[in-house]
């Protein structure tokens, strides 16, 4: 579905993300790990064409970005950020809002906001304000502001990383069992070992700003690339 | 009494002009300073808050001297008509609005573009988005744009020459009567003044109020 060959992303005038070369299937879950500013987020924005790559290319189903028009390359993925970065509106036109961009009738987004919010336990808060929401319950809001869309591509940076340890694990189960039930293609970036293991079919370690090692979570696990990678690893939490 | 009814009517008329002007250049340059990444883009924004505090008798006089009939712009006629009052209290006003509006985008979490664009928004559809998320401070940025207008004297005096009947106006009504000694009447007139702004403020603070709490 996605390859990457030879991409440089260079951040003001400084190498940031260096790929060789990098294959994303369709169904698959690719977790992206590495130490803060290695370049995972880079990763992301990248994949999502919020930033333009000095070198190299990105091809999606056959197609270099700029054989892409913009706009609709960007309605095939949903980004979820760190943070949920809510808009001052309620929690149902919040899950709503990528509909809206696209048009969607308003019957549909209903049936479809209903449903994802439904699925993602924020149902009873469709009405609140998003600033009244707990983390958690924000972060909800915005997996099913991604989900909603139902994209080919669902991209997470470190959504869970502002939450309670609590919060957090049962977050992560329900988005872990949402990506099974439905094999959609995710890019997801964590600190946490123990996640990547669980969550995906593929683990990328990106170290430096550049990919080290790409594979299942034992090969990564049993046979480190490198030093680097090996190092890495160990300070990971397990 | 009809007199001052006119002389009210077109304080509200020109300075209301001046104001929409003021939005309808200051808001896309605002956004446009605030989202842009671009070489110079701090000295145009350092202009522009300089712009924030012009005198309005400078304006006045660059714009007398521009309109004058010998000057650059003196075949359209329009020095000492309200159109000449329009034009100097927008150039008044646009920096202000488009300072607050760059100001307002700016206080924003800048990865909320971002996460706009990752959810398939359009460049349009950001901007909007973008808007109505800081619209609190946006309306703040009109009615600063408002005040700095109808308050003004100077440039009024100067482009407009207070000529009675055609082009004056509330403040220039004032500084006449306080010329004349005519201190009750320029009592009134300020009184009518203050009013009027009050009422159009508390307006616009219910309409900012509001959209708060939706």
């Amino acid at each position: 579905m996605i390859q990457i060959r030879d991409l440089l992303i260079q951040r003001n005038g400084i190498d940031a993300l260096r790929i060789d070369s990098l294959d994303i299937q369709r169904g698959e879950t690719l977790t992206v790990v590495g130490p803060n500013g290695a370049g995972k987020s880079t990763l992301l924005l990248a994949l999502a064409r919020l930033i333009k790559p000095a070198s190299g290319e990105i091809i999606y189903d056959g197609r270099s970005q700029k054989q892409w028009d913009e706009l609709e390359y960007r309605r095939k993925i949903s980004f979820v950020f760190q943070s949920p970065l809510l808009m001052d509106m309620s929690v149902e036109q919040n899950v709503a809002l990528g509909l809206t961009f696209r048009g969607t009738p308003k019957e549909e987004i209903s049936e479809r906001v209903g449903k994802w919010m439904k699925q993602l336990g924020v149902e009873a808060l469709s009405k609140r304000r998003a600033g009244q929401l707990s983390g958690g319950e924000a972060q909800r809001v915005s997996l099913a502001r991604a989900f909603v869309l139902d994209p080919e591509l669902l991209l997470l940076d470190e959504p869970f990383s502002a939450l309670d340890p609590p919060t957090r694990a049962k977050l992560f189960e329900d988005l872990s069992a949402l990506l099974k039930e439905d094999h959609r293609t995710a890019v997801f970036v964590t600190h946490n070992l123990n996640e990547a293991t669980k969550l995906s079919h593929r683990i990328a370690v990106i170290v430096g700003g550049i990919l080290r090692q790409v594979g299942t979570a034992k090969q990564i696990k049993s046979r480190p690339a490198d030093e680097t990678v090996a190092a890495f690893l160990h300070e990971l939490p397990q | 009494m009809t007199e001052i009814f006119n002389i009210t009517l077109l304080s509200l008329q020109v300075s209301a002009i001046a104001t929409v002007i003021s939005l309808l250049v200051g808001l896309p340059f605002g956004t446009w300073l605030a989202l842009g990444n671009f070489r110079g883009r701090s000295f145009i924004l350092s202009i522009i808050n300089t712009g924030m505090a012009l005198p309005p008798v400078v304006v006045g006089l660059v714009v007398a001297i521009m309109l004058w009939r010998s000057g650059p712009l003196g075949s359209l006629h329009l020095i000492y008509t309200p159109v000449a009052i329009i034009i100097a209290q927008t150039i008044i006003a646009a920096p202000v609005v488009t300072g607050l509006t760059a100001a307002a985008l700016e206080a924003l979490d800048p990865r909320l573009q971002q996460q706009l664009l990752g959810l398939g928004a359009s460049r349009g559809q950001m901007i909007w988005y973008l808007w109505r998320e800081a619209r609190l401070p946006l309306l703040a940025a009109l009615m600063a744009g408002f005040g700095s207008v109808i308050s003004e004297v100077g440039a009024s005096m100067m482009v407009g020459g207070n000529i009675r009947g055609q082009t004056r106006v509330l403040t220039t009504a004032i500084v006449l009567e306080t010329s004349k000694g005519e201190f009750g009447q320029a009592l009134a007139l300020s009184t009518l003044l203050l009013v009027l702004t009050y009422l159009i403020n508390l307006a616009l603070t219910w309409i900012q109020q509001r959209g708060a709490k939706k």
